[in-house]
C-alpha cells in the first residue's frame, strides 16, 4: 500500500504519472522465417537513459515496436511498475505513458507546430479547434524542458533539429513518461546532436525513462547510463556504461573483435588517373552546386572529400560519373576527356562508382542478386550469346564467386535484393563495381547505414584496392572514416574545395573550421 | 538448411493464401451481381449457370470463348511489356485500330494482286506471304502508334496515360473517316454506306483452327482460328524475351528503377520508346488478327468500341490479372473471354437488359483487380516488416 502511494505521488514536471520501472521479460517475436526476438529481457527505470545497441537486423526496432504497440509479442510479458500490461496499439501505449520518436518524423510540413501537436487529439471545445489552449500548453512545456519552439511556425520553416524537438514536445504533451528514441541522431548535424543530448539529460533528471536506440558507439558511451546489446534477436548483455569501452561494445555487437583502426601501408602514389579542372555544375534546385572545382587523383591513393552534407559532394560525384551536366571545366580519366560523357563510356574506360543512394541508384530492389550483379555487364560477351541471350548459369557462377569473395550474406543468387540488409547490399554494389577492375573508384558515403562488421570489411577492401594501384575518391560525411582511410583530405564548402591537406598532418580543429566555411 | 526449407514452405503457403483474395473477389462480384439480378426479377442461379454454359458448356461455346480471348491475349502481352517497362499504356484500343487499318490495307492490296494470278483457291506460298505481310503491317502500324506515345514521354515528358487515351480518340475518328472514304467497300458506295471495307479474298485470311480429336475434328465447325496459336506462341516468346535476353533485361530494369538504369549506362529514353513500340505492336496484331481471322473485313458501327469490342481495355485487365507475366496472361485472357461470351448467353436466356451484363462484367473486373492490388500491398507489407530492421 505504501509502495502504491509513493508511486502515485511521484509525478513528472508535466503533471503526469511516472513510470518507475518498465520491464520486458522473455519477449519472443517470430516473423515468417525469422526469429526477430528470442527471449529478450529488457528494463528501463525512471531517470535513466538506457541505450539499446545492435547492428541492423539485431532486433532493436522490433523490440521497441512491441513496447509501442505496433507489434505484439508471441511470448513473454511487459510489466509497467510491476503490473503485467498488454499494449494493443500505439494509442494504448500513449495512454500508458509511452512515447516514441521515430527516425523519420511524423509531421505535416504545411501545418504549424501547434496544429501538428493537436493533430489527432480531441479538442476541449468539441467541434471548434482549441489551438490557443494547445499553444499555451506547448509554451509551458517548452519552458519546463528548455525546448525552444514557436508554436505558430509552420513545420517546413524549421530546421531538422527543431522538428525533432516538436516530436519530443508532442510526446510530452500526450503525457509520455517513457520516451523511445529510434536513432535520433541519424539526421542531425554535430551541433544539433549536442543540443539533443542536453535535452535528453534534462528529461532523465526530471524522472523520465529514456530508451536510446543507436548503432553509434561513441554516442552511446556519451549519453547513456546503461547499455543493452542485441545480436541476431538475442540479448548479448546489459552493462553499466561506466564499464563499457568502444572495443568491448563493438565486440559484443559483432560477436568477434573488430578493428576500429586500420594498419595502413605507406602510400605509393603512381601516375595521375583522374583530373578535374574548374568543374562547375548546378544543384537539383538550379542553384550553384559546384563552383570551379579542381582536383587530381593518382593511382594508389585515397583522397577523402570531407564536408557538411549538401556542400556539393553529391554534385561532385555525379559530375565525375556522368550523371550530372558539367556546365564549365573538364573531367579527364587517364588523359581522356570524359566531360559529360555517357556513363557506359565511363564504365568502359575503367571508372567505377559506388553511389550515395544505393537503394535508388545502386541497385534494382525488385531484381535478384544475380541480376543486379550484371547491371552494367548484362550484355557483356562473357554473359551472353550474340549479346542478346543472357547465359544465366554463367552470371550465377560469377555472382556466386563474388558472394564468396565479398562475404555477402544472401540465401541464394536468386534472392531479391530488397530482402537483403543494407550492409550486404553495399557489399554487392562494391563487388560489382570492383569486378570490372577499375582504375578510378568514386565511393560516395560507402558505409552510411552499414553495420560495423560490413563497414570494417568495406574499409579493408578499399585499402586493398588502393594498394593495388586504384585511384579512390572517398566522399564521406563521417570524419572518422575520412581520417581512417584517406591519404589526402579535400574539404568542400558551398560547392568549392576550400582546403586540401595531407592526412598525416591534419588538425581536426582546422578541418572543422574549413567545413563550416571559417577556414 | 532447415531454416531455408522452412521459409520455402512458408513462401509456398503464402502463395496459396494469396490466391484466396481472387476467389473472394469472384464470390463478392457474384454476390453483388446477384443483388442486381434479383432487383430485376431474374434468378441469379439460373443466370450464373447460363453464364457457365454459355462460356464452356459446348464445343461452340468454348470456341467462342477462345475467339474472344485471342485479341485480349495479344493486347495483354503488349500491356505486360509496357508495364514491365514502367509505361502505363491505355492506348490498346487506338493501337488495335491502327494495326487493323494498316493490316487490312496490305491484305486488300496484296489480295487483289493474288486473285488474277491464281483463280484456283489452293493455299500456296504466296498466301502465306500475304498473311505474313498483313500481320507485319498491322504490327508495325500499332507499334508506331504506341511508339509515338513512348517518344512523347521520353523526349517531352508527356504523360503516356493521357497521350494514349487521346490517341485512342484520334484512331477511332481516323477509322471512321477511312472506312467511309477510300477504304469503303465499293459495293457499299452510295448504297447503305455501312462503314466497312471489301471482304478479303480467301488467300488473305487466317485459316480456321481445329484439333485432331474426334470426328469431325474438335472445333472444325466453329469460328476458332489460328490467331489463338500465334498469340500463345508469342506469349511464350515474349516471356523468354523479357526474362532471358539482354533487351528484355533493359526494359525491366528501366521499368523498376530509372535512376539505377541510367547510372548503369542504359539509355532510358530508348527503352521507354521500345517498350511502348512493342506494346503498340501487339495491340496492332490484335487488330489485324480480328480482321484476318474473324471478320474478313474491317467494319465498325462508328462507336468507339465498334470494331475492337473493348479488347484494348480488357487486355489491360488481363495483363494485370495474369500477374504482368505473358504466360499468366493466357489463362487470364481465357477467363475474360469466357465472361464476355457467357454474358451474351445470360442475356439471351434471362432477357435481362444488356447494360446489366456490362455491369456484371465491370463488377468482376473491379473486384478481381482490387484483390490484385490488395495482394500486392500485403506482400509489400510483408517485405517492409523484414526491411524495417534496416532502418
Amino acid at each position: 500500500m505504501a509502495e502504491a502511494a509513493k508511486i502515485a505521488s511521484s509525478l513528472l514536471p508535466t503533471g503526469h504519472q511516472r513510470i518507475n520501472q518498465l520491464e520486458m521479460v522473455g519477449i519472443v517475436k517470430r516473423f515468417p522465417g525469422v526469429l526477430a526476438a528470442d527471449k529478450i529481457d529488457f528494463n528501463v527505470k525512471a531517470g535513466e537513459i538506457h541505450a539499446l545497441l545492435g547492428e541492423n537486423g539485431a532486433g532493436k526496432s522490433t523490440l521497441m515496436k512491441m513496447l509501442y504497440g505496433l507489434y505484439h509479442p508471441d511470448e513473454g510479458q511487459i510489466r509497467i511498475n510491476g503490473v503485467k500490461t498488454i499494449i494493443r496499439s500505439p494509442q494504448d501505449a500513449i495512454q500508458r505513458g509511452i512515447g516514441m520518436i521515430h527516425q523519420h518524423f511524423m509531421l505535416v510540413p504545411s501545418l504549424t507546430v501547434a496544429e501538428n501537436i493537436a493533430l489527432g487529439m480531441k479538442s476541449s471545445r468539441g467541434l471548434r479547434l482549441d489551438l490557443d489552449v494547445v499553444s499555451r500548453r506547448v509554451l509551458e512545456l517548452s519552458e519546463i524542458y528548455n525546448l525552444k519552439v514557436d508554436p505558430g511556425l509552420p513545420i517546413w520553416q524549421l530546421a531538422v533539429g527543431e522538428q525533432q524537438r516538436v516530436e519530443i514536445l508532442r510526446a510530452l504533451y500526450k503525457g509520455a513518461a517513457l520516451l523511445i528514441l529510434d536513432e535520433p541522431t541519424a539526421v542531425l548535424t554535430p551541433q544539433e546532436v549536442d543540443g539533443l543530448f542536453r535535452i535528453l539529460k534534462q528529461l532523465a533528471d526530471d524522472g523520465h525513462g529514456l530508451v536510446f536506440i543507436s548503432h553509434k558507439l561513441h554516442e552511446v558511451l556519451e549519453i547513456s547510463h546503461r547499455v543493452t546489446v542485441l545480436r541476431d534477436g538475442r540479448r548479448v548483455n546489459s552493462i553499466p556504461t561506466s564499464e563499457a569501452t568502444r572495443p568491448k561494445l563493438a565486440e559484443m555487437m559483432v560477436g568477434r573483435p573488430v578493428l576500429l583502426e586500420y594498419e595502413k601501408n605507406p602510400p605509393d602514389p603512381r601516375e595521375q588517373r583522374l583530373a578535374l579542372e574548374g568543374v562547375s555544375a548546378l544543384s537539383n534546385r538550379g542553384t550553384v552546386g559546384l563552383d570551379g572545382v579542381s582536383l587530381s587523383l593518382r593511382g594508389g591513393e585515397i583522397v577523402g572529400v570531407a564536408g557538411v552534407s549538401g556542400n556539393g559532394q553529391q554534385e561532385l560525384a555525379q559530375c565525375i560519373s556522368g550523371l550530372r551536366q558539367v556546365t564549365a571545366g573538364s573531367v579527364e580519366v587517364d588523359g581522356i576527356d570524359v566531360t559529360n560523357a555517357h556513363p557506359s563510356k565511363l564504365h568502359a574506360i575503367g571508372l567505377s562508382y559506388i553511389p550515395e543512394e544505393r537503394m535508388i541508384d545502386g541497385v534494382i530492389k525488385e531484381f535478384s542478386v544475380a541480376e543486379n550483379y550484371v547491371l552494367q555487364d548484362h550484355a557483356h560477351p562473357k554473359f551472353t550469346t550474340a549479346r542478346i541471350f543472357m547465359l544465366f548459369h554463367k552470371i550465377r557462377e560469377a555472382c556466386r564467386q563474388a558472394i564468396d569473395a565479398f562475404e555477402i550474406k544472401t540465401p541464394s543468387t536468386e534472392t531479391l535484393v530488397k530482402s537483403l540488409s543494407g550492409g550486404n547490399i553495399q557489399k554487392l554494389v562494391l563487388a560489382r563495381e570492383l569486378s570490372r577492375d577499375p582504375g578510378v573508384l568514386i565511393a560516395a558515403q560507402p558505409t552510411r547505414g552499414v553495420d560495423i562488421g560490413a563497414t570494417e570489411y568495406i574499409h579493408q577492401r578499399l585499402l586493398q584496392e588502393r594498394d593495388k594501384g586504384t585511384a579512390i575518391l572517398l566522399i564521406s560525411e563521417d570524419l572518422d572514416e575520412i581520417r581512417a582511410l584517406s591519404d589526402r583530405i579535400a574539404v568542400m564548402y558551398e560547392g568549392q574545395i576550400v582546403g586540401e591537406v595531407e592526412n598525416k598532418d591534419v588538425d581536426i580543429e582546422q578541418l572543422g573550421l574549413l567545413m563550416t566555411g571559417g577556414g | 538448411m532447415n531454416k531455408v526449407s522452412q521459409s520455402a514452405l512458408a513462401a509456398r503457403l503464402n502463395r496459396l493464401i494469396d490466391f484466396s483474395p481472387v476467389i473472394i473477389a469472384l464470390a463478392l462480384a457474384m454476390l453483388v451481381s446477384s443483388i442486381l439480378l434479383i432487383a430485376l426479377d431474374a434468378d441469379p442461379l439460373a443466370a450464373f449457370s447460363a453464364m457457365l454454359e454459355g462460356s464452356v458448356g459446348s464445343e461452340n461455346a468454348t470456341a467462342e470463348t477462345l475467339v474472344k480471348a485471342t485479341p485480349i491475349l495479344f493486347v495483354g502481352i503488349g500491356i505486360t511489356i509496357a508495364f514491365r517497362g514502367g509505361m502505363i499504356n491505355i492506348g490498346g484500343e487506338g493501337q488495335m485500330i491502327a494495326g487493323a487499318l494498316a493490316g487490312v490495307t496490305v491484305a486488300l492490296v496484296l489480295g487483289e494482286a493474288r486473285v488474277p494470278a491464281d483463280m484456283a483457291k489452293t493455299p500456296g506460298a504466296f498466301d502465306l506471304i500475304i498473311v505474313t505481310l498483313s500481320l507485319l503491317g498491322g504490327f508495325l502500324a500499332g507499334a508506331l502508334y504506341g511508339g509515338l506515345a513512348g517518344f512523347l514521354k521520353a523526349y517531352f515528358n508527356v504523360n503516356e496515360i493521357l497521350s494514349t487515351i487521346m490517341l485512342n480518340q484520334i484512331a477511332v475518328q481516323m477509322m471512321n473517316f477511312l472506312l467511309n472514304g477510300i477504304l469503303l467497300d465499293p459495293s457499299e458506295a452510295g448504297f447503305n454506306n455501312i462503314p466497312k471495307t471489301a471482304r478479303l479474298v480467301t488467300a488473305a485470311q487466317l485459316p480456321r483452327l481445329s484439333l485432331p480429336l474426334g470426328d469431325p475434328w474438335l472445333f472444325a465447325r466453329t469460328r476458332l482460328h489460328w490467331g489463338l496459336i500465334i498469340a500463345i506462341v508469342l506469349a511464350v516468346l515474349i516471356y523468354i524475351f523479357l526474362w532471358r535476353t539482354s533487351l528484355g533485361y533493359r526494359i525491366r530494369a528501366v521499368g523498376e528503377n530509372e535512376r539505377a538504369s541510367s547510372f548503369a549506362g542504359i539509355n532510358v529514353k530508348r527503352q521507354m520508346m521500345f517498350s511502348m513500340f512493342l506494346a503498340g505492336g501487339f495491340a496492332g496484331l490484335a487488330g489485324v488478327v480480328q480482321v484476318l481471322g474473324l471478320q474478313y473485313r474491317l467494319q465498325t458501327d462508328g462507336s468507339p468500341a465498334g470494331f475492337t469490342g473493348s479488347a484494348g481495355f480488357n487486355g489491360i485487365v488481363a495483363a494485370l490479372f495474369g500477374g504482368l507475366n505473358p504466360i499468366g496472361a493466357i489463362p487470364a485472357s481465357a477467363f475474360f473471354g469466357g465472361l464476355l461470351v457467357g454474358a451474351q448467353k445470360m442475356q439471351r436466356e434471362l432477357g435481362v437488359p444488356a447494360s446489366l451484363i456490362t455491369a456484371v462484367n465491370g463488377l468482376v473486373v473491379v473486384f478481381v483487380v482490387s484483390s490484385e492490388i490488395f495482394i500486392q500491398q500485403r506482400s509489400k507489407r510483408r517485405v517492409s516488416v523484414s526491411e524495417e530492421e534496416d532502418g
